[in-house]
């Protein structure tokens, strides 16, 4: 078991080497211009430059993607547990979330600028608004897929509500609960990167549009590595937990 | 226990009593009837077969029984007397065609579960909870997750949970339904044990006319279309019921009668 996790593990690595090698190639035979396409070594190179304070901005944008990750999944299982509980506040709630929903939250961040004007919290709440919806989705409908007849079994013995809620439903929930927070890790990504081209002072995204002035594209690369690698780190943390708490057969993958 | 005037009469005492049992449903207006005219007595302890096309109010009779549904007005549906007395919402245990097992829980956990909702002590529930494991022959299982498990062995599982609250009636609707044949058959032979050894009250659900003959000391027939009870037929074969029964003279008569009955002849 152990040991084929580790092979796993390798052959992941292994691509990504060779992923890198492929792009050393390109660059390297096809002798493109370094303002086009910088070699991996270039771009690399380029987080020895102080000026662009990667700490700094990496640590900006990471903050801003989980802080709207986390609040998307506590607001998306906390709303999906009242639609749950309350037919009024499914009937009444839901048709104004989906229409909110429709709403491009690209299209949202001017007004949330004007509103907030711009820095770290503004992005949170884009992030927010981008992750939360399938969080809710999912959770809901993970809370309603009981089997009917479970339900009959357990009602026979009169089972309250609360028991049935927390012995069934939650608990079947969770592997459609992980499942929407992968997808919503993915997104509140997107947003944060979202809210700082739209307006910002710092992260990542920021720092893009500074060296796109300068034509400086490895530095442009680097930090769309870094921000990768924020999405990787919240997806990873995301398996993990799942792996913790969802037994294996009940994982939706 | 309360002596009665009438000793026999309490002898004869069904545990429990149908009559005149219907039920209409309404659907977008329209009425239907899902179930007429069941009149029978099962007697505690005894191994009752409800056999019968789709449609023929079988598994609507398994719900009344459970108390899931009320029966129409004018239906009497007593289980249980004095000298044996029915809890509704205790003394009953369901096992239906799919496992239904809770995947996140282990074999063991998934037994406990009608104990854990009626609150009984979790001590005395696991001590039994093992034993059933053992009678259903998983004791070797109760630390696995029922994605480890067979279909057959998950299905036995669902039996043990169904009896782990002691209840005086277990329901059972097309238990081995999506079992295949061979284990299907197995299944029966293991039923019937289980049945001898722990004395409850069985009704079991089938559109499987052998398997109906097979395990049940009687069988009821429901016809469809419409929905009505057509027969109460006592199966007279030897108590110690094994597979080479089936090929009998006797079983091949009970089978044709019922294939008669339901217009299969």
């Amino acid at each position: 078991m152990q040991r084929k996790t580790l092979q796993v593990a390798g052959i992941a690595l292994l691509a990504h080497l060779l992923a890198l090698l492929a792009w050393h190639l390109v660059v390297t035979v096809g002798k493109v211009p370094a303002f086009i396409l910088p070699s991996p070594a270039a771009t690399f190179a380029t987080l020895g430059n102080a000026r662009y304070d990667w700490w700094g901005n990496t640590a900006v944008t990471a903050v801003e993607i989980m802080g709207g990750f986390a609040i998307a999944t506590v607001l998306g299982v906390l709303f999906a547990l009242a639609f749950t509980w309350s037919r009024l506040a499914l009937t009444l709630l839901m048709p104004l979330l989906i229409t909110f929903n429709m709403i491009p939250k690209v299209a949202l961040g001017p007004l949330v600028i004007v509103w907030m004007s711009y820095g770290v919290v503004t992005n949170i709440v884009i992030a927010f608004a981008i992750a939360f919806f399938p969080i809710l989705l999912t959770t809901l409908r993970g809370l309603r897929e009981t089997e009917p007849e479970l339900l009959e079994l357990v009602g026979a013995l009169h089972a309250t509500r609360w028991q049935v809620f927390t012995k069934i439903q939650l608990p079947g929930s969770l592997p459609y609960l992980f499942s929407g927070m992968k997808v919503g890790s993915v997104l509140a990504v997107a947003g944060a990167i979202v809210g700082e081209f739209i307006g910002s002072e710092a992260g990542l995204g920021y720092l893009m549009l500074q060296v796109q002035v300068r034509l400086d594209t490895a530095a442009m690369m680097m930090s769309v590595l870094l921000i990768s690698l924020i999405g990787i780190i919240l997806y990873g943390l995301v398996s993990a937990l799942e792996a913790l708490v969802v037994v294996r057969d009940a994982r939706l993958g | 226990m309360p002596v009665s005037a009438d000793p026999m009469n309490t002898e004869a005492a069904p545990f429990i009593r149908l009559r005149n049992v219907a039920k209409t449903f309404t659907r977008d207006g329209a009425e239907f009837q899902a179930l007429s005219d069941a009149s029978f007595d099962i007697r505690a302890g005894e191994f009752v077969c409800l056999v019968g096309p789709s449609g023929c109010g079988k598994s609507t009779l398994l719900r009344i029984l459970a108390g899931l549904l009320p029966a129409n007005a004018g239906s009497t549906v007593s289980i249980g007397s004095p000298a044996d007395p029915f809890r509704p919402g205790r003394d009953v245990g369901i096992a239906f065609q799919q496992p239904l097992l809770l995947k996140w829980r282990r074999v063991l956990e998934n037994v406990m579960l009608p104990a854990e909702i009626l609150g009984l002590p979790m001590r005395e529930t696991r001590e039994r909870a093992r034993d059933l494991l053992n009678l259903v022959g998983l004791s070797q299982a109760e630390r696995k997750y029922p994605y480890e498990l067979s279909g057959g062995m998950q299905q036995r599982v669902a039996i043990a949970r169904s009896l782990v609250h002691d209840p005086k009636l277990v329901l059972m609707d097309e238990p081995f339904g999506a079992l295949d044949a061979l284990t299907r058959e197995r299944m029966n032979v293991e039923l019937l044990r289980i049945w001898e050894k722990s004395g409850k009250t069985i009704v079991l659900v089938t559109h499987g006319i052998g398997e109906a003959v097979f395990l049940g000391q009687r069988v009821v027939v429901l016809t469809a279309g419409p929905a009505r009870m057509a027969a109460d037929i006592p199966i007279e074969l030897p108590p110690q019921r094994t597979l080479e029964l089936k090929t009998s003279e006797a079983f091949g008569a009970y089978s044709r009668r019922i294939y008669g009955l339901l217009g299969m002849s």
